[in-house]
């Protein structure tokens, strides 16, 4: 049970940094400690103690530190929600206008469905090999997802995406969950044809290059992440689907070549999509020069960048900037809000945090058994990583800006449920990965995970 | 598998250090650049974060900041007495910008002088949020009001100033503004009020007294005096002063507002001209001085220089190349002679401190927060504009101007007030400028004054009846401090 005291340690820590942060903002804005303060922490307390139990009777030798990391950024992204609704309460009151109810208020709620769907996944999902036999299915469900927002009546664009489905008063966002769906079709279908993908014909450049009826299934992706592009208007999921797709395609057949192959077409779509779609075009254009369309319609990322640089070295602190200029700075640009007010020293933190979440998700990945739980775990690893890097790359004008969430970060409930519904399931891998009963397992071996080599040839 | 994923590691780790190296571009090394944008509403919004510094007349201030808790801007910017003031104060707007001594103080308000360095590191030090320095004006509260209530709703500038240090005791205009409407921080106010502000045809945001420029009129007849009195010529020496002056190489004529000769015989001394303000005495005076010695005048005055009070006011100015008839209409004050309130102000000043001109200037004092005094304004003499004697005698004759001339009005029991009147033809359709300038006591002067009235009812508008008053209520209240 060491690795469960360590993960409760660490959520401990979590916690407190959380209920500062909390109250770190209340003073700065209202001058008051936040109404309900001991309640808040209170419960806080209780639904990150319901989530450690949780993994402590279901998966008891999971890793200890994938938890804690999620809790503590998806923390710091309530706070920030809070803090933004405070701006939004100030704004209304100062004007006389009706105060907005708190988003906080309906992330946390958010918080509670993820925690239920991350109990039920760990109590059905007993054996992630079990998923295996749902590929054709994962991937039945996965498209369907994709293509529920462009059904007329459930469907609904918000802000030139089409992404979301309205079932009366709640909206969500299928493509989340056609993540988790693709990225299991993913892995098993990869987990078949590897041996075919990894043949080659000839060598070019010391590059062997796969056979010519092997590209189906790549083009295949590639098509698919096209049709996303043109008919969701959404860049960041279909970079994503195809991204995440090309790393499992190296990484279950090692050959480079897809990776080079992957990269060429993705830089072929980027062209295409830049001479067929205006909003592609845009994009470009603002991230090549937002000063520009300052105004119009590079605003919103020279707002990020404006709070990003005011923020500077140590941020204006909790509650002291202006995150509220920044459109959009609870969902797409909650990092810029964060970058403003915790500035590059709390930005590199969460780098980190986030770093550590995908490479605790490669570990689970390296260190499990069979070659589709691998495949899962890196797939489910590099969603994560890919869309952090598009998201605050986006924001930060590293690259140009797509519309996707930060995960954990960012105001959304359909987002939030599914990145705990795939800790859910990198834990479950680890859990099997790490059980005593196959391999013994020292009290130092606890912390840091074991790589059995050999397994997967 | 195994060294792929290690593989793809390495390059999510690359991935990070970018991301890292850009943020570290972003919100440090491009970060100065970035907050200095135009546009970036952050960099306006700091300047709200600390306490700006007061404006004063006297110990009262006229622009003050108040804390506003709980708001997006944690500071706002209020005046009180604000239409009053506007013209010295200028506005702070997060919209517009700034003007008036908020923009050329800003540094000592804002707290980012270099004098207030020691200041902000005791703040800092006491953990307390900086705020600015004050700025103390020259203004004296009494003049301001006796101007602006002599105004009315008149059109005009009134400047006061004192005699022997260049002090501006009163700067008021009419209209003016007010500048909460424009400091507010409910940006559509602000915008509709700035939009109305603008779209008025008596521009009310110009800054009459400093910045726009009119034809002095007769006013003018004191520089002329002064460069006759240069030559040689004394108050009972004796002119031309028939019923119109033929202008030179031309087949017009000057005639005098009365229609009248100025005396008998179509003779009359130097100081019953100016006393009666005899147009076709001066246009002799003008012919016979040459444009060069006028202009030579009128730039000892302070004509064809640049003041920054610290505002800069507009440079006043004398014809170029005037051929005669030019120089003739030059010589009472039209034609293409334009001056501000503040540069008539000047000459009367400059008259009545025994002939020497000082360099106007608003700020008299610079405080710190705690107020001790950071540096105090010097008097500076601009340049000596006559002997003391000519000064002296062409005070004289400005008295009698008052006590038996053309300036009844601005007559005070007890006092020997010099003035003097002028009317100014504008043209494009604006009416006639009224003007009356003065300073008193004649022994010992203590404010020079110079009051502008736009008039539209009568063609002949009389500086008497309209800007006299005007005068002599600044006087009064100066005189009464």
């Amino acid at each position: 049970m060491k690795p469960r005291r360590t993960e409760l340690g660490l959520l401990i820590v979590a916690w407190a940094i959380g209920a500062v942060s909390f109250a770190t903002v209340d003073m700065a804005t209202l001058g008051t400690l936040p109404v309900n303060y001991v309640a808040v922490l209170v419960g806080t307390a209780l639904v990150l103690l319901a989530g450690h139990i949780v993994i402590r009777r279901l998966a008891p030798h999971a890793d200890p530190v994938l938890y804690p990391v999620a809790a503590m950024i998806n923390l710091m992204g309530l706070v920030m929600i809070h803090r933004l609704d405070i701006a939004d309460q100030l704004r209304a009151e100062a004007n006389d206008r009706k105060v907005p109810s708190a988003d906080a208020v309906a992330q946390a709620t958010w918080v509670l469905v993820a925690l239920a769907l991350f109990t039920l996944i760990l109590f059905f999902v007993t054996d992630h090999r079990r998923l295996q036999r749902y590929t054709f299915t994962s991937l039945v469900a996965g498209v369907v997802l994709l293509l529920l927002p462009l059904l007329p009546v459930i469907g609904t664009s918000i802000n030139g995406a089409r992404l979301w489905i309205r079932l009366g008063p709640l909206s969500f966002q299928p493509s989340e969950l056609a993540k988790i769906a693709l990225t299991i079709f993913f892995a098993g279908y990869l987990v078949r044809k590897r041996e075919a993908l990894a043949t080659v014909r000839r060598r070019i450049l010391g590059l062997g290059i796969p056979r010519g009826r092997d590209f189906g299934p790549l083009l295949v992706a590639w098509l698919v992440a096209l049709g996303v592009l043109a008919f969701q208007r959404d860049l960041g999921t279909a970079l994503m689907f195809f991204g995440v797709f090309v790393i499992l395609l190296y990484v279950s057949t090692q050959r480079r070549s897809w990776l080079i192959i992957g990269a060429g077409l993705f830089a072929l779509a980027a062209v295409l999509g830049y001479l067929a779609f205006g909003h592609v075009q845009q994009r470009v254009l603002i991230w090549l020069d937002p000063w520009t369309y300052a105004n119009d319609e590079g605003y919103q990322l020279v707002q990020a960048l404006f709070g990003l640089a005011s923020g500077g070295l140590f941020g204006t602190g909790l509650g002291e900037g202006y995150p509220q200029f920044i459109p959009f700075a609870k969902t797409d640009f909650i990092s810029a809000a964060l970058g403003e007010e915790l500035g590059l020293a709390g930005m590199l933190a969460l780098l980190v945090l986030f770093a550590i979440l995908v490479e605790r998700g490669l570990r689970t990945g390296l260190a499990c058994r069979d070659p589709f739980g691998t495949l899962l775990a890196v797939g489910l690893s590099s969603v994560f990583a890919l869309q952090v890097f598009v998201t605050i790359g986006g924001v930060t004008r590293l690259i140009p800006l797509t519309g996707l969430t930060t995960p954990f970060l960012s105001y959304g409930g359909s987002a939030l449920v599914c990145n705990w519904m795939m800790i859910a399931l990198l834990l479950r891998i680890s859990d099997r990965n790490r059980r005593p009963t196959m391999i013994a397992q020292s009290a130092d071996e606890a912390l840091t995970q074991m790589i059995r080599v050999g397994i997967d040839r | 598998m195994i060294r792929a994923i290690r593989r793809l590691g390495w390059v999510f780790g690359i991935l990070v250090v970018l991301l890292a190296i850009n943020l570290t571009f972003q919100q440090f090394l491009l970060a100065p650049r970035i907050n200095a944008e135009p546009g970036n509403q952050r960099t306006v919004l700091a300047e709200y974060e600390r306490e700006r510094g007061p404006i004063l007349v006297g110990t009262k201030p006229v622009a003050r900041s108040i804390a506003t808790p709980k708001q997006t801007y944690k500071f706002l910017r209020t005046y009180p007495d604000g239409v009053l003031y506007a013209p010295a104060t200028g506005f702070y707007s997060s919209l517009y910008g700034a003007t008036g001594l908020e923009r050329q103080e800003n540094d000592i308000l804002s707290g980012d002088d270099p004098r207030l360095f020691v200041d902000r590191i005791e703040q800092l030090i006491a953990g307390r949020v900086p705020e600015g320095g004050a700025v103390q004006t020259t203004l004296l509260a009494s003049a301001q009001k006796a101007a602006a209530s002599g105004l009315g709703s008149q059109i005009g500038s009134v400047t006061a100033i004192d005699p022997k240090t260049g002090a501006i005791l009163a700067l008021v205009q009419s209209p003016s503004f007010d500048p909460n409407g424009l400091a507010t921080h409910d940006a559509a106010a602000a915008q509709d009020y700035y939009e109305q502000l603008d779209a008025d045809p008596d521009k009310p945001l110009l800054n009459r007294p400093l910045v726009q420029t009119i034809p002095p009129g007769s006013t003018f007849k004191l520089v002329t005096a002064a460069a006759a009195l240069a030559d040689g010529y004394e108050p009972d020496s004796v002119l031309p002063g028939p019923a119109s002056y033929p202008l030179p190489g031309s087949s017009k004529s000057l005639a005098n507002w009365s229609g009248a000769p100025c005396g008998p015989d179509n003779r009359t001394t130097l100081a019953n001209a100016l006393a009666i303000s005899c147009n076709s005495a001066f246009a002799y005076l003008g012919n016979d001085l040459g444009a060069d010695a006028l202009r030579t005048q009128a730039r000892k005055f302070g004509f064809e220089s640049s003041f920054d009070v610290p505002m800069t006011a507009a440079t006043s100015r004398y014809p170029e190349d005037p051929d005669d008839a030019q120089t003739a209409m030059s010589a009472i004050g039209q034609f293409d002679v334009a001056a501000t309130s503040l540069q008539m102000a000047m000459v009367t000043a400059a008259i009545a401190n025994q002939g020497v001109t000082m360099s106007p200037y608003l700020v008299n004092q610079i405080l710190a927060p705690d107020l001790t005094v950071l540096s105090s304004t010097q008097p500076k003499p601009f340049e000596r504009a006559m002997t003391q004697q000519n000064a002296a005698a062409l005070m004289g004759m400005m008295v009698q101007v008052v006590n038996s001339g053309t300036g009844s009005n601005a007559r005070i029991p007890g006092v020997n007030v010099g003035g003097k009147t002028g009317t100014a033809e504008t043209g494009g359709g604006r009416p006639n400028i009224a003007w009356f300038v003065a300073a008193a006591p004649a022994e010992d002067p203590q404010v020079a004054v110079a009051v502008a009235v736009e008039n539209a009812g009568q063609p002949e508008v009389s500086g008497n009846a309209i800007a006299a008053p005007i005068a002599r209520s600044v006087i009064e209240a100066v005189l009464q401090r």
